[in-house]
């Protein structure tokens, strides 16, 4: 015999949505109780005056910011022109250490060292080396640009990372699928180019999202070698004004850029993990 | 001449032999089915045919040409020979006739328009016609079975390998798949399965070959095989899959 339900519902049901009330009431006080001691502790420190004055100044964020949004446009045009050779290189290098013919052996040998040393240096070492570096060689304008020394950096750095997830999605397409591949006849090209890349590439998507995001980021230490981009200009802002705040409107505007970013990334690596359960 | 022939084909994995010196000749329009327990060498045997597995000894011949001979470029044999997998392994980023089209368009050059007669009229035959458009994940498992079926005939396959193909479908499912063989028979396909479907095999087999430990222990026509098997394996192992 069925149990009597109330409004309809099973007890299973009512013990759910009794257990899910509950949750919501302790998340939200808790989370009332620590953004209350943040406004009421923090102001209680004894920096705080001095803190607020040079960090989170009303008049120089409005004054600065503006200033900082253009220069921040120098950021997102580094980015876009080093995020599609990023990926080109990035897959071309993934490929070298996967050739097999004997003749290609050093392609196989440069690839794995290079993705060895771009990956083992600091990304700001390799701007320093190659930003002041090449250009150091006395080469005539614009070839001693540090917009194409810095961003080259940006680039084989952040190839060889992006290089390494390209492969591991290679690896993860499963063996049968290439030997249905080759039982049709096609060419060892052929099974990569239409069967196992299409698949590898968009298994790494939310991967390479990451990547993205944190290149948006490391836009910025081109700033050391040169280019007045949003990180550069903020400081000089801080030495014009002798104030922080503007390196507090810095971060927030990689944050506007980087958390919808994150966000996305995060969704879509969430679809892809349920779609594969 | 036969269309197929084996001679002492052996293939080792490190020091497990898995196929152990098999001969067997298979003529053309015939259906041979290898029957024996998991293990017993089956796959490995057809994916030896399909050279997708180098054998270490013995010879395989295609219209009395050596295809085994070590340092042959396998592509051209392949195109010959058509395989289908127990897991259908149909390319999950491609619609069925994207599918189908991939290795006749990128084999033989050929465009879509020409070749899309041919590969309609594939799909209608075995009752895919309204699934052309669709992805592997909105089909059946037998529905991708016979996507698959239509993949390898795609490419005018001499020689049709069949592994388990039945093995990985619900019970409902399975005829469908075996009358795409029988109409493949009729057609006068030459066939090699590897199957557990033992009324299938007596039915519609030229011959059988009961296979353990990588050797063929015994072969004949089906009613010599199931009905009076000489080898005392065969006789284990038939009662024991025909309870």
């Amino acid at each position: 015999m069925r149990m009597q339900t109330t409004g309809g519902k099973t007890r299973r049901q009512l013990y759910e949505d009794r257990l899910r009330r509950r949750s919501l009431l302790i998340a939200g006080g808790s989370t009332a109780l620590v953004i209350l001691a943040i406004f009421i502790l923090v102001p209680m420190a004894p920096g705080w005056e001095k803190v607020q004055k040079s960090f989170f100044n009303k008049e120089v964020f409005l004054k600065t910011f503006p200033k900082l949004l253009d220069a921040f446009l120098l950021d997102v045009a580094i980015f876009a022109w080093c995020a599609p050779l990023i990926a080109i290189l990035g897959l071309a290098v993934a490929l070298m250490r996967d050739v097999r013919a004997p003749a290609l052996f050093p392609l196989r040998i440069f690839g794995a060292l290079y993705t060895d040393i771009f990956r083992g240096v600091p990304v700001v070492l390799t701007v320093y080396l190659i930003g002041f570096g090449i250009p150091g060689l006395g080469l005539p304008r614009p070839w001693n640009s540090p917009y194409i020394w810095g961003s080259l950096a940006l680039i084989l750095t952040y190839s060889a990372y992006v290089a390494e997830i390209f492969r591991s999605g290679i690896t993860s397409v499963h063996q049968s699928q290439r030997a249905a591949a080759q039982s049709l006849g096609l060419a060892e090209r052929d099974v990569m180019l239409f069967v196992v890349l299409p698949q590898a590439i968009r298994r790494v998507v939310p991967a390479q999202m990451n990547m993205l995001i944190a290149l948006q980021k490391d836009v910025a230490l081109l700033s050391f070698i040169g280019p007045v981009e949003i990180f550069r200009q903020a400081g000089v802002f801080k030495s014009l004004l002798a104030n922080f705040t503007p390196y507090v409107g810095a971060a927030v505007i990689f944050l506007c850029v980087t958390i919808p970013a994150t966000r996305y990334a995060d969704y879509l690596m969430n679809k892809q993990n349920r779609e594969r359960s | 001449m036969p269309k197929l022939s084996l001679r002492d084909v052996v293939k080792r994995f490190g020091d497990n032999t898995v196929c152990d010196g098999i001969n067997l000749d298979v003529n053309a329009g015939e259906m041979v089915c290898l029957i024996g327990a998991s293990g017993a060498g089956k796959s490995t045997l057809l994916r030896c045919i399909n050279l997708l597995e180098p054998v270490e000894d013995g010879e395989i011949f295609l219209d009395g040409a050596d295809v085994s001979i070590p340092g042959l470029d396998p592509e051209p044999v392949r195109r010959r020979i058509g395989m289908v997998f127990q897991s259908y392994n149909l390319f999950p980023h491609m619609t069925a006739v994207e599918n189908v089209l991939l290795a006749p368009r990128r084999n033989h050059k050929k465009s879509r328009a020409e070749l899309m007669p041919e590969v309609t009229a594939l799909f209608a035959r075995f009752g895919l016609a309204e699934h052309m458009g669709k992805y592997p994940d909105q089909l059946s498992g037998g529905q991708q079975q016979r996507v698959a079926i239509v993949r390898a005939l795609a490419m005018r396959p001499e020689v049709m390998l069949f592994d388990e193909i039945t093995s990985a479908l619900d019970p409902q499912l399975v005829g469908d798949v075996l009358d795409a063989l029988r109409a493949l028979k009729a057609d006068g396909m030459t066939m090699i399965l590897a199957t557990h479907e033992m009324g299938f095999a007596r039915e519609a087999a030229d011959k059988v070959c009961f296979l353990k430990d990588g050797r063929i222990l015994e072969e004949g026509k089906p009613e010599e095989i199931f009905e009076r098997p000489q080898n005392e394996d065969t006789q284990q192992f038939l009662a024991r899959a025909l309870k």
